[in-house]
């Protein structure tokens, strides 16, 4: 049976039902739905609610949580997100798992409340310290938010490594009829790495793991590698014809996705690669195409994800970038810019 | 006679010689071992010469980020209620950076145990003036002498936390054999408070850091009865099931 939630509530509902038993987050438009609803959530299922006093112990307190061997999460927005990287770099660096998301609203700074795309590099290229990657998901639908939660936190475990799920206001705040995944069971103290007192047995600690380890650099280049290389995922849309390949993610895909289909109708043989984890980049998917061009969209002022379409194409074509942020695209001026760019690149020819 | 070394300190320590800090663990584990703590506790580090402590402590621990340890413990004792939870900290640690996470801990009565270690300085990180340092100390931040016109009073946070609803408070020393056995059953009673259930409990130590003040070892102990107390009396300042 289906539900009709918000993004935030299906996020929040599926991380219940993946067997997450505790949340510290702090408000922020636009996640705070998240915080409301597992505030009465969590109690029903006998997990852990803490509104905390900021997003840097909020994250503290996850670390905790995850050390002890429990799934664990939390989620927030920009100014909030950039408080959590000091504990998602700790996280990382004591492999631990735990799920973070974070609904981008547009701007640095305060920036403001309305959608937005522009916490790209923050997500994608750490927002923390030193060398770590986190697992980016990017949900484009209220359905895909739900599903993707429930794979991060089995990601999470399976690499030992915090996944983020980099949600927008547009999609965590529209409501959509949502299948949720059935309830699952997580064990605390299955983990290997769970705390609880030695007992009779050695005792454990949770740390920057390189200082206990002699070939740190080379453990940690090929545990990113692993990932870079087994962990893709991507939805490719009429892409093998195409004579311009459009890439976006979250929002902006559903944008695309209707201008291609749009563009199609009218004979222009357009395509749609959406990249759904964003670290790793989906680079396979750009293995044999060769379009005339390729359009990356994103919600930014800067155009933070254009420049990983051109490393994953090779240049094989020119790599064009439509960008919004205050001034949002609809999905006609993405039809409008695909005739430009099929136009010019025709007179190059 | 014989010493007996707890069990869980393993090793020698990696602090410098006359350092506090090796008091301050050796009667936590004394502490945890005496009442068979040791078995389910867990420690959440704080970042400063504390966090030499794993490398020779063999307690289940977390190092937290600097000054979250409090916020770390808190995670923990949610989800492992049954086990004594504790966090250990310096001044910088719980004071400065984490002030905020040491005040929340305490504001809502986590059943968390704070071991706070007062050496009035900023150990690790090469002496500079910590939230603790006495009036006119020399720092290497504060090279005339600690100035409270530009600084702030030394803080007393014992002062702070007694206004609020938290289970247990004391501060103790730890430059004299009977200081330390004083400072040994504060700890005792700050994990008793915390395993009935009554909440917050936090145990300071007047420390010494004879690298950092520039002093002998038994100078800094001397230091520490003659001077240091004035500022941070010791003692007992709250005990039982909070505000009662
Ligand atoms: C975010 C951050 N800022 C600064 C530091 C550097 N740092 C390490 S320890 C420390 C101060 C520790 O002093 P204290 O808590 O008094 O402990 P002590 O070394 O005296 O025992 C500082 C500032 C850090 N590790 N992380
Ligand atoms: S610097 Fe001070 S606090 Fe740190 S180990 Fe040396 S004596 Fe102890």
């Amino acid at each position: 049976m289906k539900e009709l939630m918000k993004g935030n509530e299906a996020f929040a509902e599926a991380a219940i039902r993946a067997g997450c038993r505790f949340f510290a987050g702090y408000p922020i438009t636009p996640q705070s739905e998240v915080l409301e609803y597992l505030s009465r959530r969590m109690p029903e299922v006998g997990g852990v609610f803490i509104q905390s006093e900021s997003e840097l112990a909020g994250i503290s307190m996850v670390y905790g949580a995850a050390a002890a061997g429990f799934r664990a999460m939390t989620s927030s927005s920009g100014p909030g997100y950039s408080l959590l990287q000091e504990g998602i770099s700790y996280i990382a660096s004591a492999e631990l798992p735990c799920v973070v998301m974070d609904v981008m609203r547009y701007g640095s700074g305060l920036g403001d409340i309305f959608t937005g795309q522009s916490d790209y590099w923050q997500a994608v290229y750490n927002g923390g310290h030193g060398d770590y990657r986190t697992i980016v998901y990017a949900p484009s639908s209220v359905q895909e938010m739900a599903d993707l939660t429930v794979m991060a936190f089995g990601k999470a475990e399976e690499r030992r490594n915090p996944v983020t799920i980099l949600s927008d206001a547009s999609i965590s705040q529209m409501m959509a009829p949502v299948e949720l995944p059935a309830m699952a069971c997580h064990d605390p103290d299955a983990p290997a790495w769970a705390l609880k007192g030695k007992g009779n047995g050695h005792f454990k600690r949770h740390t920057s793991v390189m200082y206990y380890m002699n070939e740190y650099d080379g453990y940690v280049r090929a545990k990113y590698e692993k990932i870079e290389k087994e962990d893709q995922r991507w939805e490719s849309l009429e892409t093998e014809d195409a004579e311009i390949v459009l890439v976006a993610y979250g929002i902006s895909s559903r944008i695309c996705e209707e201008a291609m289909r749009s563009a199609r109708a009218q004979g222009r043989r357009v395509g749609l690669i959406r990249p759904i984890s964003l670290y790793p980049y989906p680079v396979n998917a750009f293995d044999g195409l060769a379009p005339r061009a390729f359009l990356s969209v994103e919600m930014s002022a800067l155009g933070q994800m254009a420049r990983d379409v051109a490393l994953a194409c090779g240049m094989r074509a020119p790599v064009y970038s439509m960008l919004g942020g205050t001034r949002l695209y609809s999905c006609s001026d993405v039809e409008a810019r695909i005739g430009e760019i099929l136009g010019a690149a025709h007179g190059a020819f | 006679m014989a010493m007996l070394r707890p069990r869980a300190c393993s090793a020698e320590t990696k602090y410098c010689p006359g350092c506090g800090h090796g008091i301050a663990n050796r009667i936590l584990a004394e502490v945890l071992e005496e009442s068979g703590r040791d078995k389910r506790a867990i420690g959440a580090i704080g970042v400063g010469c504390s966090s030499l402590m794993p490398d020779t402590f063999d307690i289940d621990c977390v190092q937290a980020p600097h000054g979250r340890a409090a916020a770390v413990a808190v995670g923990l004792k949610r989800c492992r209620p049954d086990c004594a939870v504790f966090a250990y900290q310096g001044d910088g640690d719980a004071l400065a950076i984490g002030l905020s996470e040491t005040m929340w801990a305490a504001i809502r009565n986590e059943r968390i145990t704070v071991i706070f270690v007062n050496n009035g300085t900023f150990g690790m990180t090469g002496g500079q003036m910590a939230p603790t340092t006495l009036e006119g100390q020399k720092t290497s931040t504060t090279p005339m002498g600690r100035d409270a016109g530009a600084t702030g009073r030394p803080l007393d946070i014992i002062k702070i936390l007694r206004g609020l609803d938290i289970a247990y408070l004391a501060r103790g020393s730890l430059s004299g054999s009977a200081d330390i056995a004083t400072a040994k059953k504060y700890l005792m009673s700050a994990f008793d408070a915390q395993d009935a259930g009554y909440g917050y409990s936090f145990v300071e130590m007047l420390s010494p850091c004879p690298t950092n003040w520039g002093m002998s070892p038994s100078d800094a102990m001397k230091h520490i009865n003659g001077v240091v107390r004035q500022t941070y009396p010791t003692g007992e300042f709250l005990r039982g099931g909070g505000n009662e």
